[in-house]
């Protein structure tokens, strides 16, 4: 039996990927139509640039696409997380930039703390204040009956206006309109990858991430923490009756959630990157991003993982692209159209399963006949 | 008196978009297709609207420009919906992942096609729809100030929306139909109502709106358009939720939301507020907060439509 059970789970498993290659190969063939559409002349030289994306452009662009992959991963663990107990956390940009100004805050002020830990309270300051941001839809949903989606879009742009005045009175860099770089001990440490891999400014970031990666993979599929919070968000009512305490359940998922998102705010800006904290009036990207790339792994951690990077590689091809007469916003596009024929492979999906099952069925009959 | 008509006039500039955005959005959930793709649409509708605009202006201008630029951005935004429909209704896909792909194609296409015929993303047009004075009515005194005076013929188009689907949803047999077929659609399809086909109806008249509603937001507060709508999709989506998918609470909604944002962005022209010492974003900040506080106390009876987001499937009860 539970080999039968598990086997079914491993085709499972590969369905899923079958369709998402499928919807990656149909989202890849609009994108190099809508190349030779535009110039025909470049559309070959411009597709092989997207294909090679941040992969094949050697260790600077191996960096590059890696830094972009860090933050709309750990969204993405945010989003996809959240998905999984039942909660949509359209909330990610505002627990992003909350969580980074913390970072880019205790990076910058607290020079009381000893150097080698002063990146890890950094990060661990955007954690807690990531969490506190995603705990309020988490509270207003379970004891105020507030739709949690409606209360996330209002708290994206309280956190952003916030954000920005507490920036420019704390640590505001006037020439630029963003925030100052942090000080040394604060930048979250290389370990020599800078120098690895040349040209690009990669740190360990990428390796906190994958410990989250692996650590939310623990919580939703291994415990029974993880397994009360998906049951809550599969049906309530039915938990409450099992005995699961349903509004604590909002709170800690939204909790955690709301800290994934706050880390990748921070290991975005204590990363030695070059990038600072602009002060302008648009809800952070990287925050939304998590969303397709949540939905493209399946809500799965590790498809989420892979998923970042593939839409961070795609990304960097995007940059590259302007080389030619065209827009990065093609990859926007193909992205677009990947995640919409990811609704087509669901369906695809079941019938393989439907088909499988039928089979399944026959074989136990005909046991049974014989 | 001046700064009341300036109040009134600013916030329907704010309001109107967001209760046309709204109104559609609640077609679609009430027939039970969430619809997180407003933003998207909106983008969609205000692009085709706005190019058209910026084609045609040579040839014709005024109020006769922007009522065509109105059907044209109705025409886009309900196509464009289709799309959304089609994953969602036929597919019985997760309405989600079609909202967010339709999200993020629309305002990269709007720069893609921009840029592969001009060198900037933007698209400038020549505001030609401002009315100074609505004849007869803004000579009438108090109320000729506050509403007709310094106003475009979108904003009464947007009131007029809400009457017809205020009626169309409560008063009619369709709205009756679409209601019950986000509420309960198993028993809606055994008397015989064809789920599939309202539903479609129902997302295509929010894709309709809330193209509308992208091009009423542009044209008071903008002279080009740079493929975005500041977020007013997701802010309609609140509203909507705010407004507890209801007409008339959708209205309140909105203009509470407008009014807020009036007093956010134009605090500097309201003698009151301008003598307050507080920092421009503390302002900014005040719709938003003031939302929150209001759903944490109103929102303890919130319905929403009892099957909106789950896919209809014929063969199951």
């Amino acid at each position: 039996m539970s080999d039968l059970s598990k086997r079914s789970r491993r085709n499972r498993g590969l369905m899923s990927f079958a369709s998402s290659i499928i919807a990656i190969l149909i989202g890849l063939l609009f994108g190099f139509i809508i190349l030779l559409v535009s110039h025909p002349d470049q559309a070959v030289d411009g597709f092989v640039t997207i294909l090679r994306g941040g992969f094949f452009g050697g260790a600077s662009s191996i960096g590059q696409m890696i830094n972009i992959a860090v933050p709309i991963i750990m969204t993405g663990l945010s989003v996809g997380f959240a998905y999984r107990t039942g909660l949509f956390n359209i909330g990610t940009p505002g627990q992003f930039t909350t969580g980074a100004f913390a970072a880019i805050y205790i990076g910058s002020k607290w020079t009381f703390l000893p150097a080698p830990i002063h990146w890890v309270v950094a990060v661990l300051g955007a954690m807690l204040v990531g969490a506190v941001w995603g705990s309020i839809p988490g509270f207003l949903k379970a004891y105020r009956n507030v739709n949690e989606v409606i209360s996330a879009i209002m708290l994206n742009y309280i956190g952003m206006y916030l954000v920005n005045m507490l920036v420019v009175e704390t640590v505001y860099d006037q020439l630029r309109n963003q925030s100052r770089p942090v000080k040394a001990a604060a930048k979250i440490p290389t370990l020599g990858l800078a120098e690895a891999f040349k040209g690009s400014y990669l740190n360990m970031s990428i390796l906190i991430c994958i410990v989250f990666v692996i650590i939310v993979y623990i919580i939703v599929s291994k415990t029974t923490f993880g397994y009360e919070l998906r049951a809550v968000g599969l049906n309530p009512f039915a938990s409450r009756y099992a005995g699961i305490n349903s509004k604590r359940s909002i709170v800690v998922s939204m909790v955690i959630s709301g800290a994934l998102a706050g880390i990748g705010g921070g290991l975005m800006y204590l990363g030695q990157t070059g990038v600072f904290l602009q002060v302008v009036d648009v809800l952070a990207p990287q925050g939304f991003n998590g969303i397709p790339v949540a939905l493209l792994g399946l809500n799965n951690p590790i498809g989420i993982f892979f998923s970042g990077l593939f839409v961070a590689s795609l990304t960097v091809g995007g940059y590259n692209l302007q080389l030619f007469e065209f827009t990065p916003e093609v990859i926007d596009m193909i992205i677009a159209v990947i995640i919409y024929c990811s609704a087509f492979t669901l369906l695809f999906k079941n019938l393989m399963e439907q088909l499988l099952a039928k089979r399944k069925a026959a074989a136990v009959k005909e046991e049974e006949e014989r | 008196m001046n700064t009341l008509s300036f109040v009134v006039q600013q916030t329907m500039f704010f309001a109107i978009p967001l209760l046309i955005v709204a109104l559609g959005g609640m077609f679609s959930e009430r027939s039970g297709v969430v619809n997180i793709a407003l933003e998207g649409i909106m983008i969609m509708g205000a692009f085709v609207s706005i190019l058209f605009i910026n084609l045609t202006q040579d040839q014709i201008s005024g109020q006769i420009l922007l009522l065509l630029a109105v059907l044209v951005a109705g025409a886009a935004g309900g196509v464009f919906s289709l799309l959304h429909a089609y994953a969602a209704i036929t597919l019985r896909a997760n309405q989600v992942i079609s909202g967010t792909a339709l999200n993020m194609f629309a305002p990269a296409f709007a720069i893609f096609i921009t840029r592969s015929v001009q060198k900037v993303q933007q698209i400038p047009f020549n505001d030609t729809f401002r009315l100074a004075k609505v004849p007869v009515l803004g000579d009438i005194p108090v109320i000729g100030a506050l509403f007709f005076q310094n106003a475009y013929i979108t904003t009464y188009l947007g009131l007029a929306i809400f009457v017809v689907a205020a009626i169309v949803i409560k008063k009619t047999r369709f709205g009756l139909r679409l209601r019950s077929c986000g509420e309960y659609p198993q028993a809606a399809d055994a008397v015989g109502i064809n789920v599939y086909r309202i539903r479609y109806k129902g997302v295509f008249i929010s894709g309709m709106l809330a193209g509308i509603g992208g091009l009423v937001f542009v044209i008071p507060t903008s002279t080009n358009f740079n493929a975005t709508v500041a977020g007013y999709g997701f802010l309609a989506l609140a509203v909507l939720i705010f407004g507890n998918w209801r007409p008339g609470s959708i209205l309140g909604a909105a203009f509470f939301f407008g009014l807020m944002k009036t007093f956010a962005s134009a605090y500097s022209g309201i003698p009151f507020l301008k003598g307050l010492p507080l920092p421009s974003n503390v302002y900014k900040m005040l719709p938003y907060v003031a939302t929150l506080v209001a759903l944490a106390f109103f929102s303890k009876r919130s319905q929403a439509p009892r099957s909106s987001g789950v896919p209809f499937d014929k063969s199951t009860r």
